[in-house]
Order: C-alpha cells, then structure tokens, then sequence
C-alpha cells in the first residue's frame, strides 16, 4: 500500500514519489471533493427545478457577469481566515477606493487626456486600498486586538469616510466608457464571456499561487495553525498578517473599481451587499473558522453557489426575501459540516 | 584561554514587575553537554527563550563563540547554530509533515518561490535514515498531528539536526514519551557529544540529566544555585542537593 515507507527499503531513492491511489487523493481533498460534491448537487437540483432557467446559456453569461464582484474579495479573505484573521472592512474599502479614484480623477484634469486620469485614478484607489488594509493589520498586530473588533470598526470608520468625504451624494462616471479601461475590465468577449470572470480568473490563480508555492503561503498556513510554533521557528507573523490584509486591501479596492465600471456610476453604499455574500463564499468552501487550513479553489465553487443562490431562489418561484435567510443559513451549516468533517478526519 | 561556545554575563529579564533572571553568567563549552535542572517557574525556559532570541534579555551580554551578540533574534541564533526542541514542541499540526521540517525556513529560490519536490525528497530521505519511522501512516505528505508523542518528538529533533546545528537545546524533551522512546532520546543526546557538537538538556527527571550531561547547571528562583561536573558528584549527592535548595534557595 505505501511501499516507500517499509524498514525493509535497503536504499532511500533520491526522490520520493507517490503511487497515485484513489483512496489518499480523496483524503487529502476531502474538504474540496466535499465541496464539489455540494456543488454538483446543488446544481443538479436547480436544473430540476427550474429547467428553462439553468438550461440556457443567458443565465451562466450573467452568473459570470455578477458573482465576480465578490468573488474577486473572496480569494484575498480566504488567505487571511487562513490566518486565523478575518475582515469584515473590505466593503468600505471598495468604496473608500472609488472615493480616491473620483478625487484623482477631479483633480488632475489639467492633464487633458482621459484615459491617462483613469489610469491613474486606478492606480490611486489600489492604493488606497492596500494603505487602509495595512492599516488594519497594523493595529491587529501591534496592538494585539482580535480583528474581528479592529475591522468591524474600521468597517463603520471608512464608510463614515466615505459618506463625509462625498457628502453622501452618488455621481456617474461616463467618463470611463471612453477610455481602453472600460472593456478592459469590463467589456464582454465575443459579447458574451465578461471581462471581470477573466479578472476573477487572474486573482485566483495568483492566489493559489501564493497559498501553495510561495512561502508567503506557507507562513499564512503555519500562522493560522499555530501562531506560536511559528514565532518560536522564526516566523515574522507581524509582517505576514499585515501584508494579507493589504492585499485584501488592494483586492477590494480593485473589485470596487470593477464593480463601479460595470454600471459607470459611483453609490456610496458601494460593496454594503457583498460582506454576507463574500464570506459564505469562503466558509462554503471548506476554509476552517479556526484558520491553519483551507483551499482557493474550494472558495471559487462557493463563490459560484452564493451566486447561483439568489438567480434560483428567484426561478424556483421563492421572492427575493428568502435570499438573506438562505445565506444564513449556509454560512450556519457549511461551517458545521466541515468542522464535523475535519474532527472526523482526524 | 578557551572560547565557549556560548556565554552569557549578567543577563537579567523581567516581564513587567515580575523578575524572572537575575544576573545569570552561564557558560556552554566547546562539545560540552550541560544539564539544565530546577523546579518549575525557576526560569529554565526563560533562559532558553533568550539564547534562542525568542525573548531579548532586559539587561546583560550574549557571547557566541567569544563574539558579542547584541539583539539576537529567532533567525539570527539559527544562523549562529542554536537549534532547539521546544517543550512545546513547536510543530503545526495541521500542516504535513514536510511543511514542518522546514518549518520557517522554506527551501525557495530569490523570489520566494518554494522548491516543494525538494523539500518532500530531504523530508523522506531524513524519515528514513534519521527518524525510523517504519508506520504506513507516515510520508512526507501525512499531517503531524495524527502522530505518536514520539513520533512527533522525533520530527522536532530530526528538524534541530538537519540543519547543522552547532549547539542543540532541548528543552524537556523527555515529557509525554514512552520509556523505550526516553531511552532512544537519550542515546540521541549522547550522539550529539559524539558529533562534536554542544548541548543543553532541560529535563524534570535528575536520571536523565546525570547520564548524558557533563556539567550539571541548578536554576531556583531567576539565579544559578549552583553548578557540579557530574563526575565529581554521585546521583544521590545531587539529588539531596536539589531537594535542599528547592527548600532553602541556597545550596549551603
């Protein structure tokens, strides 16, 4: 069964491979079989239900169009619940970062080219952004509060930011349509595959990469197991929670951007819907409560289950009303299932 | 005159109000073993903590090798060579097996890449020349905390030793272990005197201590009570000794 590791080995080979067994892959991914699981069947039950809906290409193209806007923040948030973090500022720092993007846009017009403002406006919100969420990881490190505490603060700080920085007033912002920026972000290929699916592609695989071939990774997983192992072998676990939260940061603020694109106006309610949406997306999808393990991808299929969520409820002939109480629910019983699992796999 | 391996002068570290060392001179010899003893609280893993520059002294010198040291660190201490097998174990025990033998220190090449194929062959090239690990359950890929206490031991030890350390702590390593586990860790010290290497050895149990240290170094209460070279001094001698400070605070 496991031949490498028999005493009898007369000479260690130079590399240690393992035979492929059906058994052990379905153990060391459980959590993500379990989650694929879930969503196949999900999947199944709303073609049953609700046929002409989940049959026809119209409701993918839009599904691809929507859920990338938190989708996009979940992969960020799952490496810091890794951690044993989380972060509930990111919907004020979407919208703390389009504040920044309109400031740098007002006020370099004497530039005269359009595109070139967006480009920095851009650049100026992801700033933004990564400045808020190192500010965030600052005060949780140094200061050693939880940060569930430290974020929902910061949380109601920035919003507030927001509402006396635009007077609460909500502005459009055709100017971007012009501009390459436009399709770029949020252009459709072909007229039907959405730009920002792309991005969400991009944020994932940087994320996975990261999470499993970067030693930021490997500190993140380490951090959130045992944060005092990790000291005492060395780890500097202040400057690793702090840059998680700035790439959140950074993340958030982008997803902000996108989200503000697709419609071309600025709300300052920006990204106050997507707090539930984004963090079911990543406890559906098998990251642990208690940090130390989790998967990007498990979070991807959550993301897409969250999403698929509101369309059937709706086409299942449920109101929208229900929507709220099912997320709930699902942030409710997708941590108890996998915390059941877990304490069973051990 | 000789250089020790390390030295400490006057070191003292308080935590607020409470003072835990006072002006301890400690001094490890070139392949010396020296024994750690007294109660608990008297600040033994203080001690450690602050040669393995976990915990920064409050006031005194560090000398590695005759060479000051000013603000030692975790990294810096292991560059020095000081490996350590902490009471605590330090391991994460949700993370495989190979992700805690490099635990804080990822083989990755400038960009911080990891080299995964690599660490996994090191990690099983060690599990079977170093630990003995022989259960089907272990592989580089197995998480650690579905481990024996000794195996768990082992992968603490075995991760002190890969990368040459120069001076080993082992901070009572002998907790929670079988006694043919006990026996095999104490055969594993003696090897470490062998390879020409120094160590310092914490433990409860006064047997252990005085079958593989040449100098026996007594903690009470923050201060060095006293020190003997265990072969001017019997077993029982010494255990009366310790028994009178753990009343007195003094030896005499």
């Amino acid at each position: 069964m496991n031949p490498q590791t028999t005493e009898s080995t007369p000479a260690v080979p130079q590399h240690y491979k393992i035979e492929f067994s059906l058994k052990r892959f379905a153990r060391a991914n459980s959590a993500q079989l379990g989650i694929l699981g879930v969503f196949l069947t999900l999947w199944l039950i709303f073609i049953i239900s609700a046929p002409n809906t989940f049959l026809s290409s119209q409701i993918y193209s839009a599904f691809m169009a929507s859920i990338p806007f938190f989708a996009i923040m979940a992969i960020p948030l799952t490496i810091v619940v890794i951690a044993a973090e989380i972060d509930l500022s990111f919907p004020s720092i979407m919208a703390m970062g389009m504040v920044a993007f309109s400031f740098t846009y007002n006020t370099t017009g004497f530039i005269g080219n359009a595109t070139i403002q967006v480009g920095l406006a851009i650049l100026a919100a992801l700033v933004t952004g990564a400045l808020i969420g190192s500010l965030n990881g600052f005060i949780i490190v140094k200061f050693g509060i939880p940060s569930l505490v430290v974020t929902i603060g910061t949380q109601f700080f920035w919003r507030g930011a927001v509402l006396v920085l635009t007077q609460g007033a909500n502005f459009t912002l055709t100017y971007i349509t012009d501009t390459f920026f436009y399709p770029l972000l949020v252009g459709k290929i072909g007229g039907y595959f959405p730009m920002q699916m792309v991005w969400l592609i991009v944020v994932t695989i940087i994320g996975w990469v990261l999470l499993n071939r970067h030693r930021f990774g490997a500190h993140i997983y380490l951090i959130g197991d045992n944060v005092k192992s990790a000291e005492l072998m060395g780890i500097n676990t202040s400057r690793t929670r702090i840059q998680a939260f700035m790439l959140i940061g950074i993340i958030s603020a982008f997803a902000g951007v996108v989200a503000s694109f697709y419609v071309a106006y600025f709300w300052p309610s920006l990204g106050d819907g997507y707090l539930l949406s984004t963090l079911a997306s990543v406890f559906l999808g098998g990251t642990s409560v208690f940090g130390g393990t989790g998967t990007i991808l498990g979070t991807f299929l959550g993301a897409f289950i969250i999403g698929a969520i509101e369309a059937a409820t709706v086409a299942i002939g449920l109101t929208g009303f229900w929507t709220q109480l099912i997320y709930g629910l699902i942030i409710v019983l997708s941590v108890m299932m996998h915390t059941y699992l877990r304490k069973r796999g051990e | 005159m000789e250089e020790y391996r390390l030295e400490l002068r006057n070191v003292s570290k308080s935590f607020g109000e409470v003072q835990s060392l006072e002006n301890i001179n400690f001094k490890l010899g070139q392949n010396e073993i020296v024994g750690l003893l007294g109660d608990n609280g008297a600040g033994k893993s203080t001690l450690i903590k602050i040669i393995t520059g976990y915990h920064q002294p409050t006031s005194g010198e560090i000398f590695f090798n005759g060479q000051k040291v000013e603000h030692l660190s975790v990294p810096k201490a292991r560059e020095l060579g000081v490996e350590t097998v902490y009471q605590e174990r330090a391991l994460a025990e949700l993370q495989t097996l190979w992700r805690n033998i490099f635990l804080g220190r990822e083989i990755c090449n400038s960009l911080g890449f990891l080299d995964i194929q690599q660490m996994r062959d090191e990690t099983y090239r060690l599990m079977n020349q170093s630990m003995g690990f022989t259960s089907h359950a272990v592989s580089p890929d197995s998480r650690v905390g579905t481990y024996s206490g000794g195996e768990k031991q082992g992968v603490a030890i075995v991760r002190a030793l890969f990368f040459n350390a120069e001076i080993v702590i082992l901070d009572e390593p002998t907790m929670g272990l079988s006694l043919k586990e006990t026996a095999k860790l104490v055969n594993f010290v003696k090897g470490i005197k062998q390879a020409g290497k120094s160590a310092i050895f914490i433990d409860h149990n006064i047997f252990h201590v005085y079958n593989v240290a040449d100098r026996v170094v007594v903690i009470d209460r923050g201060k060095v009570a006293g020190e003997f070279l265990t072969k001017n001094i019997g077993v029982n001698e010494l255990m009366e000794k310790m028994v009178h400070v753990a009343e007195t605070g003094s030896l005499d």
